[in-house]
């Protein structure tokens, strides 16, 4: 009974962060200015995170929480970039 | 989902409920950057994802693999001790370039300077 429930709560917690993803993607090809898109790839790449986690739930499979950290930090170094860029017009001065 | 099976009831009930509660924040994190109206409104919501959202899917995940594994395991910590010290380095070189280019394009939204007169 509660590993019927779980294995549906798997498939619904993945199509909820798929909708949020999909919202994330369209605030970037929508948003009026860059900043918008900067925050638009931030909030994408956090749930694509939490997309991994859950996979590695499913999956039974430590490696996936790896992976997750290292979009963490890829992901981190990315809007650290761009806002740079933003505010200075270039990355390293 | 065999390996699933191996979890007690007790378990497969608290990842559930953890992982659809952090599914759900995060899911109303990006709603919220969709639906608002200003960038200045816009970049709080999606930290209720970035916090509580991974937060709660990461108990869900140390306690589904530790009870698996039955032993304790702890690199998710890793994620949520990243996230914590660098969502609010993002949100607030997001918002001073914002107010920076918006104080560029001389908007009135926004304040004026107090350093220049």
């Amino acid at each position: 009974m509660s590993h019927t429930l779980l294995a549906a709560a798997i498939v619904i917690a993945q199509i909820l962060l798929l909708v949020a993803m999909g919202c994330s993607i369209v605030r970037m090809a929508r948003g009026p200015r860059a900043q918008d898109r900067v925050l638009a790839l931030d909030a994408l790449y956090v749930n694509a995170m939490i997309l991994l986690l859950t996979i590695g739930i499913r999956t039974g499979s430590l490696l996936y929480v790896e992976a997750g950290m290292i979009i963490a930090l890829l992901g981190f170094a990315g809007t650290f970039a761009l806002a740079k860029f933003l505010m200075r017009g270039e990355v390293i001065e | 989902m065999s390996h699933l099976d191996a979890l007690p009831p007790w378990a497969a009930i608290l990842v559930t409920v953890l992982m659809l509660l952090g599914a759900s924040l995060a899911c109303i994190g990006s709603a919220g950057l969709l639906r608002l109206k200003d960038f200045y409104q816009r970049v709080h919501a999606p930290t209720l994802g970035t916090t509580l959202g991974t937060y709660c899917m990461l108990a869900a995940s140390i306690t589904c693999f530790s009870v698996l594994h039955g032993r304790p395991i702890f690199n998710e910590i890793l994620i949520g001790v990243f996230l914590t010290l660098t969502a609010p380095i993002t949100l607030m070189l997001l918002v001073r370039t914002a107010l920076h280019r918006d104080r560029e394009a001389g908007s009135d939204y926004v304040p004026k300077s107090p350093h220049k007169p």
